[in-house]
């Protein structure tokens, strides 16, 4: 405990973040369990039948779309700035970026038809969307390098293997985690579509509140994705400086 | 340390070149260069003339388009070239230290690489960091932003020597250091270089820092052609063409004289006379010498006072009384260029050569500094022209 505070030293939004997160989770909980619910809000807002399901299987489509983004983009970024194979970057960040460019709804939608309305294929779907940020920034952080900095480790007699592992990476490493932050908090905002094609998730409870104009439903589902949002973008900001090599 | 004859170049360069692609012009053509083991070898030339192509040719960082580079007598051109660089200390000019590790680190890459024990490696981090003056206790385990310009730069050598490499090669290695901070890195480098005897390419484009630095010096002209290839004081006392003479700049005598040392003159006699003689005496002594001076020296031959004509005239008081104050007084092993110097600041025009404590051993007048720079001229031009039938040099030195 010790250390990690010391990390979140001299970064006050660090430390108040979680205490916000707390108080906003217990008043919405307060409101909702004190408010005056007809029975089909009562049965919608039911936390341990309907809220932490959704809520956990929100956080499990979150974590497997992320994984799957850093298994994929992390190596391939590698890839694509290797001398090599660079003349493929252009190319592979103009599909990635359409990739982003194609309305959610719709790709859900053609997965769907495609593959079937899953857990799998909502996978699938945030994956490909938040390959991009993290794609770009691995790309982008790994050219940054200081060139002397490769030439000074090549010049020793590292292997371009060693050079990448223990020079290039480390140095890319707080561009890279930027670029993981943002999949991930684009990801729980996307999980909240996953009940489209039969996913599951926050996004079931906002949209039955919705559709029976249920207002206080609504605001429970959006605010518990808000509140969800910021914590995994917390948990990720603490990585970051945890993880960022000292010296830098 | 080495088996095979030490005659024997440690690094030749055989006809190598250098065609970048997409250029016309080869950055390098046709080089061909002996480094001698041991040897401070500086390459100097204009900015963009293949100095760091040519350095970096040595230990494959760019793969000749033609040629053959060999390194201890065995062709390296086709070996791995990971394998060869950790034979070889490289310290780039932009220093390159790795920022995410600390200073022992950083120094221990090579020894690392090698697979050392770890026991091994940490007292050898201690040793280096000892060698370029930092010492370990604060330096070890701080990180390369914590570090000065001019630490930052021994750190990089320390690291260049990690596994005592045999070869060295340095690409401006003090560039971008105030010029205090680089005299000192350039002093403790040659004191370091004394005891170490590695062989050193190092790539500057500063010609004083090239005749500091080196043992020999190769003035590069566009394409690493070779301009002229000598020790400094060669060069500096007959620039075989316009181009070296233009490059290392006016002044060149003077800084000729920077190489050779008072000990090695030839003094010729002076006239003196003890600071207890009579006025009648130091006039007999003046008058059968050609010099316009008499030099008094007290009991233990220190020299004291610079006395002429008119002061013997004037009075009688005793000999150490009068005349000028002797200031210019040099060491047998000042250069020839602060004797210049002092000489320039005497009233006599001459400097008074003293042992350690302080005794008379002769006197510097201007014509032997004349007499030797005549000396080096007719030396340097004497050695081209048996080389080469006439003067006309490129090639290797005697
Ligand atoms: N990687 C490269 N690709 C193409 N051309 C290059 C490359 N590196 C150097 N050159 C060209 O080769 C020539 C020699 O470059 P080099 O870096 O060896 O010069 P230099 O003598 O070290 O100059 P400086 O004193 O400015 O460092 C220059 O004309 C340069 O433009
Ligand atoms: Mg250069």
């Amino acid at each position: 405990m010790a250390p990690g505070l010391r990390l979140l030293r001299g970064n006050v939004g660090l430390m108040v973040a979680p205490v916000v997160i707390a108080i906003a989770g217990v008043l919405l909980a307060v409101r909702v369990g004190g408010a005056e619910k007809d029975f089909s809000e009562a049965s919608a807002l039911q936390w341990s039948e309907r809220l932490w399901p959704q809520l956990r299987r929100h956080i499990e489509l979150t974590m497997w779309s992320t994984f799957w983004v850093l298994i994929i983009a992390i190596p391939l970024g590698i890839l694509l700035t290797r001398p090599r194979l660079k003349f493929l970057a252009g190319p592979v960040l103009t599909v990635a970026n359409s990739g982003q460019a194609i309305p959610a709804y719709g790709l859900l939608v053609l997965l769907a038809a495609w593959l079937g309305t899953t857990f799998s294929t909502a996978v699938i779907a945030f994956t490909i969307f938040a390959i991009l940020p993290v794609l770009r920034n691995t790309m982008v952080g790994l050219d940054q390098v200081d060139k002397s900095v490769i030439e000074a480790g090549r010049g020793m007699g590292m292997s371009r293997r060693r050079a990448l592992v223990s020079i290039e990476l480390p140095l890319a490493v707080p561009v890279i985690l930027a670029g993981v932050r943002t999949a991930l908090v684009i990801n729980v905002g996307m999980a909240a579509l996953a009940f489209l094609i039969g996913g599951g998730g926050l996004g079931e409870t906002i949209n039955s509140g919705l559709k029976l104009q249920r207002d206080l439903t609504t605001f429970t589902g959006a605010a518990m994705v808000a509140l969800l949002a910021l914590t995994v973008d917390w948990i990720a900001a603490v990585a970051e400086r945890v993880l960022r090599p000292r010296g830098l | 340390m080495n088996q095979s004859d030490t005659t024997e170049p440690m690094i030749r360069l055989d006809r190598v070149s250098k065609v970048y692609p997409g250029q016309s012009s080869p950055a390098v053509a046709e080089l061909s260069l002996d480094i001698a083991r041991g040897e401070v070898l500086v390459l100097v030339g204009p900015s963009g003339c293949g100095k760091s192509t040519t350095l970096r040719l040595i230990n494959r960082m760019i793969e000749p388009s033609n040629g053959r580079i060999i390194f201890d007598g065995e062709d390296v051109t086709g070996v791995n070239p990971d394998l060869l660089r950790r034979r070889i200390g490289y310290v780039i000019q932009q220093i390159g230290l790795f920022p995410h590790m600390t200073i022992a680190d950083n120094v221990a890459t090579v020894p690392r690489l090698l697979g050392w024990k770890k026991d091994k490696i940490r007292a050898r981090v201690d040793e280096l960091l000892d060698m370029v003056g930092l010492e370990p206790n604060v330096y070890r385990d701080r990180y390369p932003k914590e570090l000065s310009g001019g630490q930052a730069q021994r750190c990089g050598v320390a690291r260049a020597l990690g596994a005592d490499p045999e070869v060295l090669l340095m690409d401006e290695p003090f560039g971008a250091i105030d010029p205090i901070t680089r005299d000192r890195l350039q002093n403790e480098f040659l004191r370091l270089q004394s005891e170490l005897k590695k062989t050193i390419v190092f790539v500057t484009h500063d010609i004083d820092e090239a005749m500091k630095m080196g043992d020999r010096i190769a003035i590069l002209k566009e394409s690493s052609q070779i301009a002229q290839l000598d020790k400094p004081e060669h060069i500096l006392a007959y620039p075989v063409d316009d181009f070296v003479d233009d490059f290392i700049g006016s002044g060149s005598t003077l800084k000729g004289l920077s190489f050779e040392r008072v000990r090695d003159l030839e003094l010729s006699p002076y006239p003196m006379i003890r600071h207890n003689a009579g006025h009648a005496q130091a006039r007999r002594v003046l008058d059968e010498a050609p010099q316009r001076w008499l030099l008094v020296l007290d009991d233990m031959d220190r020299p004291l006072r610079w006395v002429n004509d008119s002061h013997l005239d004037r009075t009688d008081r005793p000999l150490r009384d009068l005349g000028h104050p002797v200031r210019a007084k040099v060491e047998p092993n000042a250069t020839l260029h602060d004797t210049l110097e002092a000489m320039l600041t005497s009233m006599a025009g001459c400097a008074c050569v003293i042992d350690k404590r302080g005794s008379l051993q002769g006197v510097v007048e201007i014509e032997a500094l004349t007499d030797v720079i005549r000396r080096l001229r007719a030396n340097a031009r004497k050695h081209y022209e048996d080389e080469n039938g006439q003067s006309q040099p490129t090639g290797t030195p005697s």
